[in-house]
């Protein structure tokens, strides 16, 4: 054990000149670049989140209290961009950074200059984003959907700044996409065959090809804002015999796979969590997989459910409201090869299954919101209200966010060699349950009575939710600074974390020690 | 290396040519509703083929509906507000416009049917909203717009709405480049 550190703090000496500064600038190694990816994310959603505290702080009591309408349009919009874009998928791309040369028995991503390029353009398209919110006339504030004619007639003088900031996210995740594919197709030790991938390499597998299809489109509808806004065009201006409603097809057929790159990873992670704490092989591996294909799949044929009260003919309405639903089927396979999996197995619950478990409890409540929003008919009720609100944090948050951080929980005593403080997990575990239902789940009820979503201002029935509401928020923010004093305690030190980690964990990433030298893998491990 | 570059480059084309399809939605979305009709879009172009006949049996409501955009200053209303024809009928119709304000202004009449799907079935044999109208300084017009309904209407539309919406385009007009974008 001790002669292999020893190799490979020499080959470290050996390969990287580099230190302080410069190794992180310069690095090509996936797990330093997946560490970047993964505080980028933290720092992100910190800021995203303090954004939503600011909304939370306005919506606290009715009529207007501390913000103008249109920060409160601003902190909006900025708050889903920096969510979506600065915080999920960057800490799914960390993720998959750190994990899958590991899983796969590769040495390293395949191309690790790009790696490093995707990952330090990211920093500079949220500054841009960032500091837009300081120019005269304000940052970006038609909402994160930047619906034309509000990106284009109606908006403000940072709207190319905002139209550069997503090109650059745009090219920064298509370039990982494409890392990953390559990785995972050319780059799989010997006799790891396709159907004996980790789930959490499938998915991403799977969410790099959504990538590599919708982020393009996105790019394209960021620059035909862009032409409308500044160099005459009419793609979106119904004088210059353009459609308005086109702007949200073409946003809604990056949006919806969008949402589906959000949430397949976080399948993979919850995959290779339970089986783990629940000691037992996941049932169903190949159904799993056939499941997340379809899923995507369906993904390119459901998009607009977004926009059923623009007045689509009713049989574009029932084409998009029974392949809406028809996604149910796949995403049910899964939850119920999840809780199969638990049937009889020798569960412990530490803090990465805890959070897998509500993962699979409060996305399942998400996902049949859903279901309730893709009827046609109540959507036109449930439209623009807080209950979409309600249904889309309840699989954003208590979906992606808590597999994120369950998959930090499992994964640190791997990262760091250490075990992270299992008090201190719990003691966030529950803070983040209660209080992250305390902040949606009323949300519901404001939403079927009519509130409406990105308004700072309410009607007086509402104040006692919203306040309510705002509460949990508060708590809810609070609850993730302990999550950044886990890290923190377990990056310093603490009880010293062995090679398998977890008793029941299996997989190549549980083969190496603990932390993982900086290089693997150099010679292909042996597939079993 | 050989084997990455390869499949980069393909991957490289997928991205290339998804960011076309971005675009390549713009012409297919204005043809996909053309030849469905379901946005309310009636034709460009000016119908050429009249009717066979006229089917004296059954008469359809035709409402119109005027509406100057929000930074057009013009008066801009239809003359009558109902009308009731029989398909296969030729009518003139003329809304009026009025400028009333001290400078020459270009308007676009942009049209828009609901029930969406009459659309189809509903032909221009000319329009002022083909072309971009200019009115000087304190004048006004009538624009007429003849039309016809197609007999193959079908039973369900015994009304369909006719609204123009009207936009004024003097920036455009005077800089040559978007004007080409207008005619079609």
């Amino acid at each position: 054990m001790s002669a292999i550190t020893h190799e490979h703090e020499h080959d470290h000496d050996h390969d990287h000149k580099p230190t302080g500064i410069k190794r992180w600038l310069f690095t090509t190694n996936h797990k330093d670049i997946g560490t970047m990816y993964l505080v980028f994310a933290l720092v992100m959603f910190f800021i995203g989140g303090s954004m939503a505290m600011v909304i939370r702080l306005e919506l606290f009591q009715p009529g207007m209290q501390f913000v103008e309408p249109q920060f409160f349009n601003q902190m909006t919009t900025v708050h889903g961009l920096i969510m979506v874009f600065g915080a999920v998928m960057p800490a799914f791309t960390g993720l998959a950074n750190w994990m899958i040369p590991m899983m796969i028995g590769a040495p390293d991503m395949a191309l690790p200059r790009m790696n490093n390029w995707s990952f330090w353009i990211l920093p500079f398209a949220f500054l841009i984003l960032l500091l837009s919110l300081f120019m005269p006339g304000g940052g970006p504030d038609f909402g994160w959907t930047f619906y034309a004619p509000l990106s284009t007639t109606y908006s403000n003088d940072s709207t190319a700044l905002f139209v550069f900031s997503v090109h650059i996210m745009g090219i920064s995740s298509i370039m990982g996409a494409i890392n990953v594919i390559v990785t995972i197709w050319n780059m799989r030790a010997p006799r790891m065959t396709w159907m004996k991938m980790p789930l959490f390499v499938w998915t991403w597998f799977i969410t790099a090809f959504l990538l590599i299809m919708v982020m393009p489109v996105l790019a394209g509808a960021v620059t035909m804002v862009l032409t409308d806004k500044y160099f005459g065009t009419s793609f979106f201006d119904a004088a210059g015999g353009g459609d308005p409603v086109l702007f949200q097809h073409i946003f809604w057929f990056f949006g919806h796979p969008e949402v589906y790159i959000m949430i397949l990873p976080a399948f993979g992670i919850v995959s290779a969590i339970i089986p783990t704490f629940a000691r037992k092989p996941l049932f169903g591996y190949a159904s799993m997989v056939y499941a997340t294909a379809s899923i995507a799949v369906l993904s390119f044929l459901v998009w607009a459910h977004h926009m059923f009260t623009t007045g689509m003919p009713v049989f574009a309405t029932l084409f998009f409201m029974y392949c809406t639903m028809l996604i149910a089927v796949p995403t049910g396979v899964k939850v119920f090869n999840w809780v199969a999996t638990m049937w009889r197995g020798a569960m412990t619950f530490e803090v990465p299954m805890m959070f897998a478990l509500a993962f699979i409890v409060l996305f399942t409540i998400g996902g049949f919101s859903g279901l309730m929003l893709a009827i046609t008919p109540a959507d036109f009720q449930y439209h623009d209200t807080y209950f979409v609100v309600a249904h889309f944090h309840y699989v954003l948050v208590s979906g992606a966010v808590f597999s994120i951080i369950a998959a930090a929980y499992y994964w640190l005593p791997k990262w760091t060699g250490y075990m992270y403080d299992e008090r201190l997990g719990q003691l966030h575990f529950w803070c983040s349950l209660i209080s992250v239902n305390l902040l949606f789940f009323p949300m519901h009820f404001v939403g079927l009575a009519g509130m409406p979503r990105r308004i700072p201002d309410y009607a007086l029935q509402f104040a006692d939710f919203n306040a309510f509401i705002s509460v949990g928020g508060f708590l809810f923010g609070l609850s993730q600074l302990i999550f950044v004093w886990v890290i923190v305690k377990c990056a310093r030190g603490g009880e010293k974390a062995t090679a398998q980690v977890w008793e029941g964990a299996e997989g190549l990433e549980w083969q190496v020690p603990s932390p993982a030298p900086y290089h693997t893998f150099d010679t292909p491990p042996e597939v079993k | 290396m050989q084997l990455h570059r390869t499949l980069v480059s393909k991957l490289l084309l997928v991205t290339v040519l998804m960011f076309g399809f971005g675009f390549a939605l713009v012409p297919l979305y204005d043809v996909f509703c053309e030849v469905t009709g379901i946005n309310g879009k009636t034709s460009n172009v000016p119908a050429t083929v009249l009717a066979d006949g006229i089917d004296t049996s059954r008469e359809v409501t035709i409402e119109f509906l005027a509406r100057p955009n929000k930074d057009m200053p013009w008066i801009f209303k239809p003359e009558i507000r109902r009308l009731t024809v029989h398909p296969g009928e030729v009518h003139v119709m003329n809304y009026l416009a009025e400028n009333p304000t001290g400078r020459m202004i270009v308007g676009q009449a942009v049209p828009s049917v609901s029930p969406g799907q009459a659309a189809l079935y509903l032909h221009k044999i000319e329009c002022f909203c083909f072309t971009q109208q200019q009115l000087a300084a304190g004048n006004k017009m009538l624009m007429p717009v003849q039309f016809y309904v197609d007999p193959a209407l079908p039973a369900q539309f015994s009304t369909i709405t006719l609204n123009y919406t009207l936009y004024d385009v003097t920036a455009n007009w005077q800089g040559s480049a978007a004007t080409e974008n207008l005619g079609e």
